[in-house]
């Protein structure tokens, strides 16, 4: 027995075993593959000049730096995918659920629909809504609600924003939140906006309306100072 | 909110105008941003290597030493730089944590002194990233053991000054070593215990005869002097246990423990020897519980640490053991039924059923091969090659792979009971984070209106209110209250809502109200102004003592009338008019009493109601009677 388990062990370290060679051929195939994907995912982008984003955008240089590097801190490789946004906007909102709202966001951003946010269309639309003019924020913010961007808002493209940001709120709020208050938020601004009474708020109903509320313009210059 | 993405809050405050549009309330303002500086590089000199940092880096976490005023403590105004005396090597890690948000623990470095040198900078150690934390956690483990090693034979060496007799031996039956009568005893039971296991083995030796009879074992030749010997050893041990029994600290826990369990066997036949008469039946009986006997060997474990540890570790990879003798029992019964069948034709076989076959199986497989039962037909013996053959395969294979899967095992399955404590302990923490940063907004929800109850009443009381948010905390705070005003409804935490789902299921709503003493149409209301509590239409309602929001709140009627449309589910109270004229120069961002006009119908006065609220367990007892000066009663 003794002599069995001598000669069997010398097998062992002379010679690899047929089993692990595939084993191992398999590992490296995967390996490799693995490395390709990480290749191509990790495209590395790397921003505009400092000065042609400072003439695009309505930042200054210093208020750009301090963006870019916020940005690069989280997304080292320059893009944001919509998982990080979710998950960078979660972080504000521990209560409740902010997927939806993010990846509504996400989609405003991302005017091109390539599916990632690079630096330039951040700071782009963060200009818009914090240095631009009333007409400027209004109009991004339709493009906000229309979702699938064919220049009208319907209801039920509202239903989806309105129930996104009241799934902000999470459970635990005061008044509970009904089944159907969202819905009686959408029929409220729907009563606001759609003058003709249509169904759909066209970009003019909206700019009319949103202009004739004192407090949204009001709130809109709310973040002025932000930055 | 991890202080990392701190630098997005611009991004997701801009985002909050997509709000704007669907709320129907005027938006709180924003926190000013008082001390709006540039942000600026800070040289912070560690024992002479300089680093270097953002200022607003370091404020991430405001609750450190370099996030919070006490860093100012070590400027120095000569070369405008903060100076350190600490090691800088661990400052990197210190740094490094400000910087991306984890904290990470170096091998390299001692245990000791890195706690000491998170302990200066204010960082809890809990923080540690999960890469580094199982490290961490192992190396602070063996530090406290060593630290108890310590403790105890610093123990050890001093006399304990009162100890009761009784602890005393316990002591000594536990650590030989403490006093010299421990080990004398120490080592007298040692000395029976191999005396009992020598005389059970002599016993059966055979002796020499004794003229007229056959060969007796020595036994039943000096059975008297065997067992005078047995009857001492017996007394010993039954006095040995008998004292551990006393002198335990803990008599029921003792009673369990396997030692003790061991003592009992071990002594618990010759009693029942005594016991029991020589009686033809039990005498069967009697001889099996001499087996029992060898258990007394056993009671060496007391003595040799050596052999607790392999109990020990045969007990911990019994599972590993028990798969072995599965997968054996397997290939066992297919081969000695593959046996039986094989040599079922030939005569004379010694095969003569499966469970036979089975002792034929194992002797070949484990290559021992008595030779006993040998398979006589072809196919018996073909099978019987394979059989051995495999037989190398299946036992003699397993046995080393065993022994390191063993080891691989075991502490697999201790990181793998770490990670799941690791796990609990990190969701436990990101709830912990989660409901602190929430729990923190619902805090300075109430804070900020105490504030504002305070500066309106020009007494800065209470300071214990001016625990001052970072300017990133306000800011998301008031984002948090911006999402609430679009959304009207505002956050409360779990127990708040548990009491209000309660108390609406136990209550129901009138349609209609009673008017009011003073209203006034198109008095100026507030859509979604705070609400203190859910004033309901029963006045001598008392409201939970633990629901105490801010104090000086206008409190609201919660009214639920089908005719009104479900936004303006709250209105103020009138006491919001008087509360403008005392307030003159409230400062705009009193944002809880903004005010629109909104006609209202006739039906639905605005009501209002507002009492101090009830006698709530806190801090602020002054509060509710500055509520009452500031607040009109008006009664249902």
């Amino acid at each position: 027995m003794g002599a069995v388990m001598g000669t069997f062990s010398s097998l062992q370290t002379k010679q690899r075993r047929p089993s692990k060679d595939i084993a191992w051929w398999y590992y490296q195939y995967q390996r490799d593959k693995i490395e390709d994907e990480l290749e191509m995912t990790m495209v590395c982008h790397r921003p505009e000049g400092l000065e042609q984003l400072e003439a695009q955008t309505n930042f200054t240089k210093r208020e750009l730096q301090v963006l870019y590097r916020g940005f690069k801190n989280e997304c080292p490789s320059g893009v944001v995918n919509e998982e990080t946004f979710k998950q960078i906007y979660a972080q504000f909102f521990p209560h409740g659920d902010a997927s939806m709202y993010a990846h509504y966001l996400f989609h405003a951003f991302d005017i091109t629909q390539t599916g990632s946010v690079k630096f330039e269309d951040f700071v782009t639309a963060l200009s818009i809504l914090l240095r631009g003019t009333v007409h400027e924020k209004l109009r991004w913010t339709f493009n906000l609600y229309d979702i699938n961007k064919d220049g009208y808002i319907n209801k039920e493209e509202m239903m989806d924003i309105v129930k996104a940001i009241y799934d902000m709120m999470g459970k635990y709020t005061y008044p509970v939140l009904k089944e159907d208050t969202p819905r009686q938020h959408v029929d409220v601004f729907f009563q606001k906006m759609d003058k003709n009474k249509d169904g759909i708020v066209t970009l003019d109903e909206f700019l009319e309306s949103c202009q004739e509320d004192d407090n949204i313009m009001r709130s809109l210059q709310l973040f002025q100072n932000v930055m | 909110m991890a202080a990392g993405v701190a630098a997005w809050l611009p991004f997701a405050r801009a985002a909050a105008i997509g709000w704007m549009p669907v709320a129907n309330c005027p938006m709180p303002l924003a926190p000013a941003d008082k001390n709006k500086r540039q942000d600026e590089l800070i040289v912070l000199n560690v024992s002479g290597r300089r680093f270097q940092t953002w200022r607003t880096t370091l404020e991430r976490y405001p609750d450190t030493l370099l996030g919070s005023t006490e860093k100012e403590f070590f400027f120095n105004e000569d070369t405008k730089e903060y100076f350190f005396d600490r090691d800088p090597e661990v400052f990197r890690c210190v740094l490094n944590f400000y910087r991306t948000g984890k904290l990470h623990y170096p091998r390299y470095e001692c245990i000791s002194a890195y706690d000491d040198e998170l302990a200066f900078y204010g960082i809890l150690p809990e923080i540690i990233g999960d890469c580094c934390y199982e490290e961490y956690k192992d190396r602070k483990r063996e530090n406290a053991e060593r630290l108890m090693d310590d403790n105890d034979s610093e123990n050890n060496q001093e006399s304990m000054p009162s100890l009761s007799f009784r602890q005393t031996m316990w002591r000594a039956f536990e650590n030989p070593h403490t006093s010299t009568l421990a080990l004398v005893f120490y080592y007298v039971t040692g000395f029976f215990i191999a005396v009992s296991v020598i005389t059970n083995v002599v016993e059966t030796v055979p002796c020499g005869t004794v003229p007229g009879s056959k060969e007796l074992p020595c036994g039943e030749r000096y059975s008297v002097a065997f067992f005078c010997l047995d009857t001492a050893c017996v007394m010993i041990f039954t006095v040995e246990y008998l004292l551990r029994l006393f002198a335990a600290p803990s008599r029921y826990r003792f009673v369990r423990s396997v030692m003790s369990i061991i003592d009992v066997v071990a002594i618990m036949p010759y009693y029942i020897g005594l016991v029991m008469t020589n009686n033809e039946d039990v005498s069967g009986a009697f001889v099996t519980l001499r087996v029992f006997r060898v258990f007394r060997i056993f009671k060496f474990s007391r003595h040799s640490q050596g052999l607790r540890i392999l109990g020990y570790t045969l007990k911990s990879c019994a599972s590993e053991l028990g798969f072995l003798l599965f997968s054996l029992t397997m290939a066992i019964i297919i081969f000695a039924t593959v046996m039986f069948y094989a040599e079922k034709g030939s005569s004379a076989s010694k095969f003569t059923s499966i469970p036979a076959s089975f002792w034929y199986t194992i002797v070949t497989m484990t290559t021992l091969g008595y030779g006993d039962m040998v398979p006589k037909t072809i196919a018996g013996k073909i099978f019987g090659s394979i059989c051995s053959l495999s037989g190398v395969l299946v036992i003699a294979l397993p046995v080393p792979v065993i022994v390191s899967n063993f080891s691989r095992i075991y502490h697999q399955n201790q990181r793998a009971d770490k990670r799941r404590a690791q796990k609990k302990a990190r969701l436990a923490r990101i709830r912990v984070a989660k409901t602190g940063s929430s729990n923190a907004y619902l805090h300075s929800k109430r804070n900020g209106l105490l504030t504002e109850a305070l500066e309106l009443m020009g007494t800065p009381e209470e300071e214990h209110m001016g625990k001052s948010t970072s300017l990133i905390e306000s800011q998301h705070h008031h984002l948090l209250h911006c999402l609430e005003k679009t959304t009207n409804h505002e956050f409360i935490d779990e127990q708040m809502f548990e009491q209000n789902c309660m108390e609406s299921s136990m209550q129901n709503y009138p349609s209609t109200r009673s008017p009011s003493l003073s209203s006034h149409p198109g008095l100026t209301t507030t859509c979604c102004s705070r609400r203190s509590k859910k004033t309901t239409h029963l006045p001598n309602c008392n409201l939970p003592a633990a629901r105490l929001r801010s104090m000086q709140e206008l409190s609201t009627i919660h009214i639920q009338g089908s005719e009104q449309p479900s936004l303006t589910t709250s209105r103020s109270s009138l006491n919001l008019k008087a509360d403008d004229g005392l307030r003159p120069n409230c400062k705009t961002s009193q944002i809880t009493t903004a005010i629109i006009s909104i006609p209202t119908p006739p039906a639905l006065t605005p009501e209002g109601e507002s009492r101090p609220p009830p006698a709530s367990p806190g801090p602020n007892t002054n509060i509710p009677s500055i509520a009452s000066n500031v607040v009109k009663v008006s009664a249902l």
